[in-house]
């Protein structure tokens, strides 16, 4: 079964292999001509320089950075428990969609209204309402910090998509599949639990982990309420100093965890693929 | 009076959207007795045990195990799958669990059986049907027939009292359907109480103490092997078993 599939390698290796030597030496020089050129066009333009003193000044960069990383770590904090509670609350929201029999239909309906209506709303205007407005209320027992509210309506917000890919996953599994998890005698949440979901969730985990990439940059959206976190503390430096540079510091923050994220994906769903087409699932 | 029949279905009807499956379809089996359902494609052989398991509801009739009519909104459906098992055609086996797993997942989930308990029985299941080195081993690392013995090994963890297998050789090579068939004629010899659905018309014959034509959702003739298929007393069955001779299957 597993005659005939080649071993993984990486892009660059599989390039290189393919295009031999020459062509090897062809790509490097190209490369390294093109983006010579992109950046001498850039640097050498006549507003470079004020282009380098607001946004590359290293400074600026300096100084923000230990206010950015401070609030830095309100973002990964958020990115933390918004990671444990949106699969959580999705796979709540997937089954009860999926649970068959006339007995069930307020729960699906409430499932269908909840994704409809969280997928529907901006994150930005969820923030915005429940981080502002639920405080504002002022009632008892009710959390009134801005943050917990800001994860609420994370975790509301994106469990509904998330809801959404376990639903793929669990709709994809073969009817079959649940008629002979019913024929032993389980009932209807056994045969999810034990025999549809473990192959839903494995069909749908490079979606998620798509997802996961996507939390990760929009915890960022939390600074609307105000919350010090790395791009409220760079808007507050900004505003102080007229300089750009601290959203830069900011933008690194980011990328220093979504490239790995992401590349990590790419790597997973790749193997991922491989591995089910030798099983010939 | 005699006892009741094992398992009867009395006038069953049963559709998908509309196209009607199932038309006032009646079908008696005796305990120990071995039936066959025979007809061409989309004549409601499948719908017929999978009624019959409970997997699909049926709009009017009854369905009697001992008598008692288990088509009612009463019965504890979960109960009455564990006395009735079911095979399927693509074997269905859950390909994240091991063989062992998928065996005795129904034993352990179902009925709560501790998981030692279930495994020295399945590991004697096993056995019997060639499978003890394939505990461990993943559905999609044996073979088609290693995976059907596996499946009926599943269906008879919980000592069902009757054996519905709907077309279970169709899906396999042809040199691994003798192995499957085997495994039936075993269960036969032991006195099991089966319905099969079925292709393999020697076999039927063979093995069937009553071989049914079904066509149009219901059943048009019945009897033993030597009658239907020696003296078919329906132009239909006449018709069917002809063309099935002449495709080389009788």
């Amino acid at each position: 079964m597993s005659a005939g599939v080649a071993p993984r390698r990486s892009a660059v290796s599989e390039f290189f292999e393919q295009e031999g030597a020459r062509a090897g030496v062809i790509t490097v020089v190209s490369t390294v001509a093109f983006f010579g050129v992109a950046i001498v066009a850039v640097v050498s333009s006549p507003n470079w320089p004020r282009v380098r003193d607001q946004f590359f000044s290293w400074d600026d960069f300096v100084d923000a950075f230990p206010s950015v990383i401070d609030g830095f770590w309100l973002n990964v904090q958020l990115f933390f428990w918004s990671m444990l509670l949106i699969p959580v609350v999705a796979l709540i929201v997937a089954v009860m969609r999926s649970l068959r029999g006339p007995a069930f239909t307020p729960i699906r309906l409430l499932s269908v209204i909840y994704t409809d209506v969280f997928r529907g709303i901006p994150l930005i205007l969820l923030i915005l309402l429940l981080g502002f407005g639920v405080p504002a209320l002022q009632i008892q027992g009710l959390p009134t910090s801005s943050t917990v509210w800001g994860l609420i309506a994370l975790t509301l917000s994106y469990s509904a998509y998330t809801a959404e890919i376990y639903r793929s996953g669990i709709d994809a599994v073969p009817e079959s599949q649940r008629s002979s998890a019913r024929s032993l005698g389980l009932t209807q949440f056994q045969s999810l639990r034990f025999a549809i979901l473990p192959q839903a969730v494995r069909n749908v985990v490079p979606a998620l982990m798509n997802t996961v990439v996507s939390l990760q940059k929009d915890v960022a959206l939390i600074s609307v309420l105000g919350v010090r976190d790395a791009t409220r503390e760079a808007q507050i430096i900004t505003s102080r100093t007229f300089n750009y540079t601290p959203f830069l510091a900011a933008t690194v923050l980011f990328l220093a965890v979504s490239i790995p994220l992401t590349r990590y994906v790419d790597w997973y769903t790749s193997r991922d693929r491989s591995e089910r087409s030798q099983a010939g699932v | 009076m005699a006892a009741a029949p094992k398992l009867e279905l009395i006038d069953v009807h049963k559709s998908y959207g509309d196209k009607r499956v199932l038309n006032g379809l009646s079908l008696a089996v005796e305990e120990h007795e071995i039936v066959c359902l025979i007809g061409p494609s989309g004549c409601g052989k499948s719908t017929l045990l999978r009624c019959t398991d409970l997997l699909d509801p049926i709009e009017s009739g009854e369905i009697r195990l001992d008598g008692d009519n288990i088509a009612d909104s009463g019965t504890d459906t979960n109960a009455v799958r564990r006395r009735i098992g079911i095979v399927f055609q693509s074997f269905n086996l859950f390909p994240h669990m091991s063989v062992m797993d998928n065996v005795t997942l129904g034993a352990r989930r179902a009925q709560g059986r501790n998981r030692r308990e279930a495994e020295d029985q399945a590991r004697e299941l096993l056995a019997r049907f060639g499978l003890a080195d394939k505990a461990d081993a993943y559905p999609n690392k044996i073979s088609g027939g290693q995976n059907q013995r596996a499946a009926i090994v599943r269906a008879l963890m919980s000592e069902p009292e009757i054996l519905l297998l709907d077309e279970v050789t169709s899906a396999l090579d042809p040199e691994l359907v003798g192995e499957v068939l085997g495994v039936i004629r075993e269960l036969a010899s032991r006195g099991l109480t089966m319905v099969l659905a079925t292709h393999e018309m020697g076999f039927a014959r063979d093995v069937a103490s009553t071989v049914s034509f079904l066509h149009e959702g219901q059943v048009l003739e019945s009897g033993p092997p030597n009658e239907l298929f020696g003296s078919p007393q329906h132009e239909r069955t006449q018709q069917f078993l002809r063309r099935v001779t002449e495709a080389g299957r009788l």
